[in-house]
């Protein structure tokens, strides 16, 4: 089916029905209750609270939060970034130490040539790392709650439901979505919400529901739990949140981000498989992260993610929506970011505007385009990184611009900051390709670039 | 502090932010307690304590005047800063985030009017 007759379809399907509301007495059922869905449904609850409707939400997952491993956990490097923990704060969601594993005051860039150190301009903690989850597979200690079941507590405080089952089969009745769980209950909704992620295949078997639906893109990614003691952690990783630019084939970016006591390691390229990640761990960048005996233990906890690296095709329809990753997430980083910001702006659509393919179309889709035509730009901030990555003298250049501004009192850390923005994923792709474009960032780097390749 | 902490920690009778000075940034308590002075003559009048979830300097930011008193840490607190300008994109993209914001400032305009009235009639 063409675009322009997909769009004339989906147009006429909303005609007459731009009147679908969520009253009193409405019934909301949301597929998932990782970032996504949880704060979808705490968002949905309280503004219609505020408003004055009595809505009835309930949440379908299987997935036990409490339990270590790949029971609770929703497979991420868990990271919430500068910008996403303030804006949460603003909220009135703060994040107890209970679930914060290790506030991030700086970060490392490793690269062959050399590695320097970046602190937050503030002085102060404001990057969270967690596990999503309740940790790594064989996690004895309760020191931390997960990340996603905190989120999932404060949509239940506001009202929500959940339903631990998973929704086998949902199809129309009377015009409205009928879910239909393993067990055989059946339960019919005003509005049904996605927010399953690209992991599963539930996603799939609902791709046939909506009209036009395609999900997103994804790609592999590598992600492991590496158990270090309290002491080496303040030793070896410390604070800081250590990113590598290293010329390996296959390897895109890779990343350590300090938890509680182990290290998550990211791994993001092509094909990633054993030898790589061997490969990884064999430079001598990572070395000096990890105690000198320190050695890949043969049982660990690790998963190969699907990641998104697209959006999806009309993530909405009348009474239906796909937020969080099944409809569209930031390229490579801030995940959870972009969770918040589809699922805040689906749940202001379907109390102030509606639940028709018109109202998701007018308020919902621009957030969604909005993320994706920013992953274009984002896209072009990896292509030259990847240059980068691949010229010695560039990087000399980048190593050498950044060791100054971080001796230098005071004035602009040009160089910095856009590393900054770029590995914590606080600011858009936008923001930080336009400051790379200012005249005096170029000059710099041309000329650290000059004078580092003749010392 | 614990490695899972976020913000900055100020020690017992910290200045966090003094009346008068112009505001870049507004503040949510993380844990512990900030009393909030007002400052006039050498003398000091304590208005308000926040408590874990407690905001202050969001009158700075949104009605462009310099501080309005001074806050001081009330034993060990942990504050988190948020930037001006990450707050003010947030509520020009987004007006229901001022959700949480008005309905604290409107609960402490509820007290000070209630303050006001003991002082009045003694009561």
């Amino acid at each position: 089916m063409g675009v322009a007759t997909l769009e004339r379809k989906l147009t006429q399907s909303s005609e007459g029905l731009s009147n679908l509301t969520l009253d009193n007495g409405s019934r909301i059922a949301v597929i998932g209750s990782g970032p996504a869905g949880s704060l979808f449904s705490f968002f949905l609850l309280d503004m219609a609270e505020r408003i004055g409707i009595d809505v009835h939400l309930d949440i379908f997952d299987p997935k036990d939060f409490s339990l270590p491993g790949p029971y609770g956990c929703n497979k991420c490097g868990g990271i919430i970034s500068e910008s996403l923990v303030q804006m949460l704060a603003t909220e009135g969601i703060n994040l107890p130490s209970s679930v914060v594993q290790r506030g991030i005051d700086s970060y490392v860039l490793h690269m062959d040539i050399g590695t320097v150190r970046i602190d937050t301009p503030l002085q102060e903690k404001r990057i969270a790392a967690v596990h999503r989850g309740s940790g790594p597979r064989g996690t004895m200690e309760k020191k931390w709650q997960s990340f996603d079941g905190h989120l999932q507590g404060l949509a239940i405080a506001k009202g929500a439901h959940l339903l631990r089952e998973r929704a086998d089969e949902v199809k129309w009745k009377d015009g409205r979505p009928q879910v239909k769980t393993k067990d055989g209950e059946t339960e019919t909704y005003d509005l049904l919400v996605f927010a399953t992620g690209v992991n599963t295949t539930t996603l799939k078997l609902f791709e046939g529901l909506v009209l036009g639906y395609k999900p997103p893109r994804t790609t592999r990614a590598f992600v492991c739990e590496l158990h270090l003691n309290e002491e080496m952690m303040n030793r070896y990783i410390g604070n800081s949140m250590h990113v590598f630019l290293i010329d390996l084939p296959r390897l895109k970016f890779a990343a350590l981000i300090p938890k509680g006591n182990c290290v998550t390691m990211c791994l993001l390229g092509k094909n990633i498989d054993k030898p790589l990640i061997q490969s990884f761990l064999d430079t001598p960048e990572v070395k000096q992260c990890l105690p000198p005996d320190w050695k890949l233990p043969k049982d660990f906890c690790r998963c190969y993610p699907l990641i998104s690296v697209g959006g999806a095709v009309y993530p909405f329809h009348d009474r239906v929506v796909f937020i969080g990753d099944s409809g569209v997430t930031r390229l490579y980083k801030d995940g959870i970011g972009a969770a918040y910001r589809t699922a805040k702006a689906a749940a202001k659509t379907a109390i102030f505007e509606g639940v028709s393919t018109k109202d998701f179309r007018r308020h919902y889709w621009p957030v969604c385009q909005a993320i994706s035509s920013d992953n274009s730009i984002g896209k072009a901030i990896f292509l030259i990184m990847h240059v980068i990555q691949k010229f010695r003298s560039a990087r000399r250049g980048v190593l050498r611009m950044v060791i100054t501004e971080q001796h230098q009192k005071g004035g602009h850390r040009r160089m910095s900051s856009v590393l900054w923005d770029t590995f914590t994923g606080s600011a858009s792709y936008r923001d930080v390709f336009l400051r790379t474009l200012h005249p005096l960032f170029l000059e710099k780097f041309l000329w650290h670039t000059v004078v580092s390749m003749g010392s | 502090m614990e490695t899972g902490e976020l913000g900055k920690v100020y020690k017992n009778g910290e200045i966090i932010v003094r009346q008068g000075d112009v505001g870049d940034c507004m503040y949510v308590v993380q844990s512990g307690q900030a009393e909030v002075i007002k400052e006039k003559e050498g003398k000091e009048l304590q208005l308000n304590v926040l408590g874990e979830g407690g905001i202050f300097g969001e009158m700075a930011l949104i009605d462009k005047e310099v501080r309005s008193a001074t806050v001081r840490a009330l034993g060990e607190v942990r504050i988190l800063t948020v930037d001006k300008k990450t707050f003010l994109r947030l509520m020009s993209k987004d007006p229901t985030v001022a959700f949480s914001i008005v309905q604290k400032m409107s609960h402490r305009i509820r007290e000070l009017s209630n303050e006001l009235v003991k002082l009045k009639f003694g009561c």
